[in-house]
């Protein structure tokens, strides 16, 4: 028997790790046989821990695995009786059958620490083929006819960067992948660095031999470790085996190295110059363009810089051929794109799905609708550059131009779902929050514009605003928008915009009538027992942290307005629905 | 007029214990700008102390004749990096969307109130600093938090309390022995 465990971060905080090491235990001291493997995350996050036994013939699949679980499985194993039974419904299986995975192809199917695992499954053929059999021009051409935007956030064409590249006169020529995923809410890149880390090396060897660079580089983030680690281990087995480094798969005079380089925290970091910067040891601050990295990179070499997702792609085009991805997908947006599809949606986790799904059958179908059945309220897509779509836009096509026209971006597939108690003015807040903190502080108007809208957002959803906030807001948005130089400000107001386009009536209420109906802006919102309903079990008092609670037993409790911190503790608590939030 | 910012201690550095400068002096004699650079330095030292504290700042530029504006300059511009020191568990607070939506700042009350200490602050036991971090991505099993190593998802007020507990707890046990 092999036990495989879905070993990616988010499996991890599950307790993989918890049922990793009992498997272990067992079949080294107590006679369970079979061999352990890990696998990457195969996207149904909100299903870990997940265990995939295997037998000769069979496959059986655990998820949400608990420490009772696995010991049931574990005896069941033993005895020999765990394939006895026809298994339920596969909920994993049944999520898959609705995706199209080519990023993730082999993520949660391989073992992500085993080269062997993806040679066996035709990985590095497609290098192999090119270095042999094709031109760099032929294979711009094949990514061409692909159609293959730039998974980052700006959807850019990648030939078009491939090249310019190319075409840069120069000797020393640099390829880097942007494995900085600083939008907060996304995490494709993580699960392929974690899952699938061969895919990326080989991406980024194809990328390398289009352009002309034996060098490559990938700028990943600091608080990704295992991501790190795994790809650590990756470049090492690729060189053991002579795919990375001189003269590779015995190729005279064709060379390939990579190094990783960890990045310190910075979300400006994902534009290009600030990531060559950053590269460099300075501080990651955007440049003008041009000259464009293409031209002028990394110390003034000539430089490509493509995303993590986009890269995983490049083999599977170079395999099938680029007709095979247009196929795929809308006109404009081709191929599918990987949404990490979290907050209030029942299943949470990375989907892959074509280009020009509508946001509906995504959310509805794939992710399964809101967790507790309650109203939606609108979709968040493309982070901090991004905006808030709502329910009356969720026909809408899942590709670059028909998201742009909405006022969001489809940016690098955050998808962030929000029910009736998410109040969208305090989501605005929260990313002029995020944007102000990492201006990095070159352009006026995003250092000193962005601090002034996060205040006007802060004295709104405090209970302070004003009417002509709201003007006041759209008036500097236009202006950052115009004023920035990067990406980051010229996107930044974009949170603001887009709910101001479709929840206006929220900041007027939150400015005229002191409300905030989804109940999370505290300075608007206060806490009552409901005399008739409480029992007086005294719950709520011993929960709440200031002791502003009180009451006799078996009699009617108060909250004390004065002392109460509207921490919500009690409300959680109370099994009565005696405490009423308003 | 020279720079004072020496004499006085209004830099905006700690005053930390006393550094053991020796523990560095591998990495600062080994670097080599043509392999390396000064992000990966800070890195590297900050693996040593748990932060970066001033007289290795200044010990850094003296070696690497880098000058202390510039890595100073470097050392406030990324997140990771800290120029106070650290209690010995470091909490690790998501702040990502996904987080946020399914109730941080809830967390984050908890952790303040089981703590009583502000954020970026030791607590004064020693045991704990806590920090607001970018996005963790674990945005399926918001909202997270990370202690050490260890990511704890799913988590409610009562978990903070009862993780906070538990780590005080073993930490006591370690006293003991």
């Amino acid at each position: 028997m092999r036990f495989v465990v879905g070993s990616g971060s988010c499996g991890i905080a599950a307790g993989a790790d918890r049922v990793h090491a009992l498997l272990d235990q067992e079949i080294k001291h107590n006679k369970l046989e079979g061999t352990l493997e890990i696998t990457g995350c195969i996207g149904t996050c909100y299903l870990e821990p997940i265990l995939e036994v295997y037998s000769d013939k069979n496959m059986k699949r655990f998820t949400k695995v608990t420490e009772e679980s696995l010991k049931e499985i574990i005896s069941e194993a033993k005895e020999g009786t765990l394939f006895n039974e026809e298994s339920s419904e596969d909920s994993v299986e049944s999520q898959l059958v609705q995706q199209n995975r080519i990023v993730l192809r082999n993520c949660g199917v391989i073992n992500p620490e085993s080269i062997d695992d993806y040679i066996k499954l035709g990985g590095y053929e497609a290098i192999e083929k090119c270095l042999r059999e094709r031109s760099p021009k032929q294979i711009i051409e094949e990514i061409k006819v692909s159609g293959l935007r730039g998974r980052g956030g700006a959807g850019f064409p990648t030939w078009f960067k491939w090249n310019a590249a190319l075409q840069s006169p120069g000797d020393i020529k640099y390829m880097v992948c942007n494995a900085d995923e600083g939008d907060p809410g996304a995490f494709m890149d993580r699960s392929v660095l974690e899952g699938d880390p061969h895919s990326l090396i080989e991406g980024m060897m194809i990328a390398g031999y289009a352009i002309g660079a034996k060098k490559g580089i990938v700028y990943v983030r600091a608080e990704y470790p295992l991501a790190i680690v795994r790809l650590e281990k990756a470049i090492e087995q690729a060189k053991s085996q002579n795919i990375l480094g001189k003269d590779i798969f015995g190729l005279k005079g064709i060379d390939f190295d990579l190094s990783i380089k960890t990045g310190a925290g910075a979300f400006v970091c994902g534009e290009e110059t600030a990531l060559i910067a950053s590269l460099e040891g300075e501080r990651g601050m955007p440049r003008l363009k041009p000259p464009f990295p293409a031209q002028k990179g990394y110390f003034d070499y000539p430089t490509n810089i493509n995303n993590v997702e986009t890269l995983a792609n490049v083999p599977w085009i170079l395999n099938k051929g680029g007709q095979a991805f247009a196929d795929l997908g809308t006109e404009r947006s081709n191929g599918t794109k990987v949404f990490a599809l979290t907050g209030k949606v029942k299943n949470g986790g990375l989907v892959e799905i074509p280009m020009g799904m509508s946001l509906e059958n995504v959310i509805f179908g794939v992710g399964g609708g809101i967790v507790g059945d309650k109203e939606f309220k609108a979709v968040q897509l493309g982070g901090p550059s991004g905006g808030c779509i709502p329910k009356e836009l969720l026909h809408t096509p899942v590709e670059y131009e028909s998201i742009n026209q909405t006022g969001a971006i489809v940016g690098s597939g955050g998808m962030v779902v929000m029910d009736e108690n998410t109040c969208m003015v305090e989501m605005a807040r929260f990313f002029l929050d995020f944007t102000c903190k990492e201006s990095c502080g070159k352009c006026t108007y995003c250092r000193i514009g962005t601090r002034r809208m996060l205040e006007i957002l802060e004295r709104i959803t405090d209970g302070q605003g004003k009417p002509e906030d709201i003007p006041l807001l759209e008036e500097l948005s236009y202006k950052i928008k115009e004023g920035a130089m990067c990406g980051l400000g010229q996107t930044a107001p974009n949170p603001v915009l887009t709910t101001l386009k479709y929840f206006r009536h929220e900041y007027e209420e939150h400015i005229n009538d002191k409300k905030c109906q989804a109940g999370t802006c505290h300075n608007l919102i206060s806490y009552h027992i409901l005399a008739d309903k409480c029992i007086g079990c005294t719950v709520c008092s011993k929960v709440c942290p200031t002791n502003a609670i009180t009451g006799e037993r078996k009699a009617a409790h108060v909250i004390d307005q004065d002392a109460c911190i509207k921490c919500g503790q009690c409300f959680e608590k109370c099994n009565f629905n005696a405490i009423e939030k308003s | 007029m020279l720079c004072q910012c020496k004499q006085t201690s209004s830099s905006g550095l700690s005053e930390g214990p006393a550094v053991d400068l020796s523990q560095v002096s591998d990495l600062l004699t080994t670097f080599n700008p043509e392999t390396s650079n000064l992000i990966t330095l800070l890195q590297e030292v900050q693996k040593v102390y748990g932060y970066l504290p001033e007289e290795v700042l200044s010990e850094i530029s003296a070696v690497t004749k880098i000058k202390e504006a510039k890595i100073y300059g470097v050392a406030t511009f990324y997140s990771q990096f800290r120029l106070k020191p650290i209690g010995k568990n470091l909490v690790m607070l998501c702040q990502g969307t996904a987080c946020h939506v399914n109730g941080s700042a809830k967390i984050e009350r908890a952790l303040q109130e089981s703590l009583q200490v502000n954020e970026g602050d030791i607590t004064p036991d020693g045991l704990f600093t806590y920090i607001n971090v970018a996005c963790l991505g674990c945005c399926s099993l918001a909202p997270v938090m990370m202690i050490n190593d260890q990511t704890y998802a799913n988590l409610t007020s009562a978990d903070v309390f009862k993780i906070v507990e538990e780590i005080r707890a073993q930490e006591v046990e370690k006293k003991a022995i």
